[in-house]
């Protein structure tokens, strides 16, 4: 047990460092509020930019465009990210998950096809997974490929597809098999979205903003050769990647939450009550020493199960925590923030008196979606009481 | 930056857990809690042989000379095995105490017998208020003697020496001294015995200065969290087991999620306490500046969620749970006095709140 940085990773630290000190775009601020199909070609930039740099995915081998980062260097990445306020990359599920996916189970030319551009953002890549009668239950889906020559015709519907009205490709699961198991009868594809009798429609969700899509495919024809991995095995090929989703993004949470809980103790220590500050009222100042302490103690756990990944190469029972403690723990710290600001809690980012361009109610709402995307609380802890106590299946 | 235990610690846990098994069984916790003191020589005499009284300690007083990480390994264990008796007392808390504040030459006299395990040590530092605020302390050392009274001392009728917290420094008193009165007090914790001791005009060699004894609270505070991790464990291994194999309307109970969801957070809560011990200890062992920050979200964490597993633990069991014969409320009754000792969730989120919140800056800030 060390947690001091060894020399290589204090070596890779300054060097990104001193990278970001002279690259990190100065007017990010003025652009974060603004919808996201307005700032999506400044994150494009900004992507194409960290590329050249050679600091996009360096969690990936070396021989695909990484730098080999270990999981550790990953950690510090996603720190300094976050510490100097770095704009998010505009390629994420092309970077963060299927990019993964696809050296994991691509064929040399897809490999050669795909991936450069996804490093480049040049190609931008959305996820076709959830069905309206699938979303826990994702072995269920129906939206059904059918072999034509050496096409796939693909009929069905996707919902909450991210990054649906920009992505290039979308990595999309199908039924191929409809007399198999539901398990068994499912392969990915890689699709165009350009392809015709593809349409893409807002979701709009709660917050008002549409981060996700629908999808319908209407005989649309996707080449043979796009199967990713083997016909009839994509619930596999799916599960790795929704591993990479649930596995990485924890790291990249903490400091933003410590943004958050940092902010949040300034605004109780300024913020008048019973003729003190909220700060000084005992159940708040509870209530925020609690939660500074969940937000170190999500770091460690993080650490911990990075430390077990390394030591066994498989990952550790402690990062399935993960996703339930950062997502609960994330409406808690909101619900603090409410109670705090009381009626400024409320003030969306129109209005002039809103606290930090509205971030707060934007928040409180946003984090209705944390405890139900990427796998609910609820198939979190099944995968907790199956996988990792040895319980029997529930479901 | 690793966040593991190497392999040398590994081997310690391995055999301290080993050790445990086959020296303290269950058998033996519950023949040891009937008796006045829960001390047992035997047991005190092999726990000195593995070296486990010396641990801690420089090679010099016959210790081991190992760190804070290996000292909670160790702790970790004892809690599952619901190790009874002066071991945290005299080694983690004791021993730690007079390692931080006294002399060579005390080292030598009261350090050294620990280690060898020819001696106990137990601490007093609860008044009649029951704050673990050290300002609170009220009594004090005059003319080389004390008087007064303190509460909730632990394991104080096995102790060699009582070291005493008073509000102008840490004294020694030896066992028999003058005008020294043990009594019981009745507890719910039967593993771990409490006591009222009263001083009257009692001799007493004054070691340090109050403020001296603040590192090795800390110190005794993290392994009192590792300790706690370790009934946690036990606690959820015993919920999964039953929940295996107890079965109602035709299945086993652990099929249902309504268990299988408290199952999965009592290891949510079980290993988030143990990830916040584990860095406490590591602080404490590197002199890290947030070394007290750490000890505090270890304890504030663990002293609920060692309630919480608890709770969660004999509710799974059911009707079984509530009876006296399953060890279930062994443990459960360790974990709320663990939960009270150098102060609850409460106490330590107000000392994060004084480390974190009190320091954010706010220059300039408005809302």
């Amino acid at each position: 047990m060390d947690l001091n940085l060894t020399r290589e990773e204090t070596a890779f630290r300054d060097e990104l460092r001193a990278w970001l000190a002279g690259n990190v775009p100065k007017d990010w601020s003025s652009w974060r509020e603004k919808p996201l199909a307005e700032s999506f070609p400044y994150l494009r930039a900004w992507q194409r930019n960290l590329h050249e740099g050679g600091w996009v995915a360096v969690s990936w081998p070396k021989e695909y465009g990484g730098r080999g980062a270990t999981l550790m260097q990953q950690a510090i990445f996603w720190e300094e990210m976050a510490r100097v306020e770095a704009p998010p990359m505009a390629n994420a599920l092309g970077l963060g998950l299927i990019g993964p996916t696809i050296i994991a189970y691509g064929t040399q030319a897809q490999k050669k096809r795909f991936i450069p551009k996804i490093l480049s953002a040049e190609e931008i890549w959305c996820q076709g997974f959830s069905e309206p009668n699938a979303g826990s239950d994702l072995a269920s889906l129906q939206m059904e490929a059918r072999l034509d020559g050496d096409h796939y015709v693909v009929n069905g519907q996707k919902v909450w597809t991210s990054y649906g009205w920009v992505g290039d490709w979308c990595e999309l699961v199908v039924r191929t098999d409809q007399e198999a198991a539901k398990h068994k009868g499912l392969t990915v594809l890689l699709v165009d979205m350009k392809s015709r009798g593809v349409e893409v429609r807002p979701l709009r969700q709660m917050t008002g903003e549409s981060e996700f899509n629908e999808l319908f495919f209407r005989d649309v024809r996707v080449p043979a050769e796009n199967v990713l991995g083997k016909v009839n095995d994509g619930w596999n090929v799916a599960v790795s990647t929704l591993m990479y989703e649930r596995g990485s993004y924890g790291a990249r949470l903490h400091l933003i939450f410590k943004r958050n809980i940092d902010r949040l103790i300034q605004i109780a220590r300024v913020t008048p009550r019973d003729g003190s500050t909220a700060a000084g009222n005992p159940l708040i100042r509870q209530k925020l020493a609690q939660y500074f302490a969940e937000i170190e103690i999500m770091r460690l756990n993080q650490l911990r199960a990075f430390s077990h990944i390394t030591a066994t190469g498989v990952p550790g029972p402690e990062g399935s925590i993960q996703k339930i403690f950062w997502s609960e723990l994330n409406q808690r710290v909101q619900q603090l923030a409410q109670e705090i600001m009381g009626p400024y809690g409320q003030l969306l980012a129109t209005d002039p008196h809103a606290i930090d361009k509205g971030a707060w109610s934007y928040g409180y709402l946003r984090t209705r979606g944390n405890t139900i995307e990427a796998g609910t609380s609820e198939v979190q802890r099944n995968i907790i009481g199956h996988f990792v106590l040895g319980l029997p299946r529930s479901y | 930056m690793e966040f593991g235990l190497n392999e040398s610690q590994e081997i310690l846990r391995d055999s301290a857990r080993s050790f445990f098994a086959g020296e303290c069984p269950m058998s033996e916790v519950r023949r040891l809690m009937e008796t006045d003191t829960a001390y047992d020589p035997a047991l005190w005499r092999k726990l000195s042989e593995q070296g486990y009284t010396g641990i801690i300690f420089g090679e010099e007083y016959g210790g081991v000379g190992l760190g804070k990480v290996e000292l909670i390994l160790l702790m970790e264990e004892a809690g599952r095995a619901l190790l009874p008796g002066p071991f945290f007392s005299t080694v983690v808390f004791g021993g730690s105490l007079i390692d931080a504040v006294a002399t060579t030459e005390q080292k030598r006299k009261y350090l050294a017998p620990i280690c060898r395990g020819e001696a106990r040590a137990a601490v007093a530092i609860l008044e009649g208020t029951a704050s673990w605020d050290l300002k609170d302390i009220r009594m004090v050392g005059a003319g080389g003697r004390l008087s007064g009274k303190k509460l909730f001392v632990p394991d104080a009728a096995v102790a060699d020496w009582i070291l005493v917290l008073a509000h102008n420094g840490v004294f020694l008193v030896e066992k028999g001294a003058p005008g020294l009165t043990i009594s019981a007090m009745d507890t719910m914790d039967l593993t771990r015995k409490l006591y009222a001791v009263q001083f009257h005009d009692t001799p007493a060699e004054r070691l340090a200065d109050l403020a001296a004894a603040m590192p090795a609270i800390d110190v005794a505070t993290a392994a009192l969290v590792a300790e706690m991790v370790g009934g946690m464990q036990r606690t959820l291994d015993m919920t999964v087991e039953y929940a295996k194999t107890r079965k109602q309307f035709g299945k086993t109970i652990g099929t249902f999620q309504a268990v299988q969801h408290q199952c999965a957070d009592m290891y949510l809560e079980t290993e988030s306490s143990r990830s916040a011990a584990y860095y406490a200890a590591w602080t404490l062992q590197e002199n890290m500046p947030d070394a007290a920050a750490a000890v505090s979200i270890a304890k504030s964490y663990a002293s609920d969620a060692g309630r919480t597993v608890g709770n969660r633990g004999i509710q799974i069991h059911g009707g079984m749970g509530f009876t006296w014969e399953n060890d279930l409320h062994l443990y459960y009754r360790r974990a709320k006095a663990s939960e009270t000792t150098f102060g609850d969730a409460t106490f330590h989120r107000e000392r994060l709140a004084r480390l974190a919140i009190d320091t954010a800056s706010i220059a300039g800030m408005t809302v």
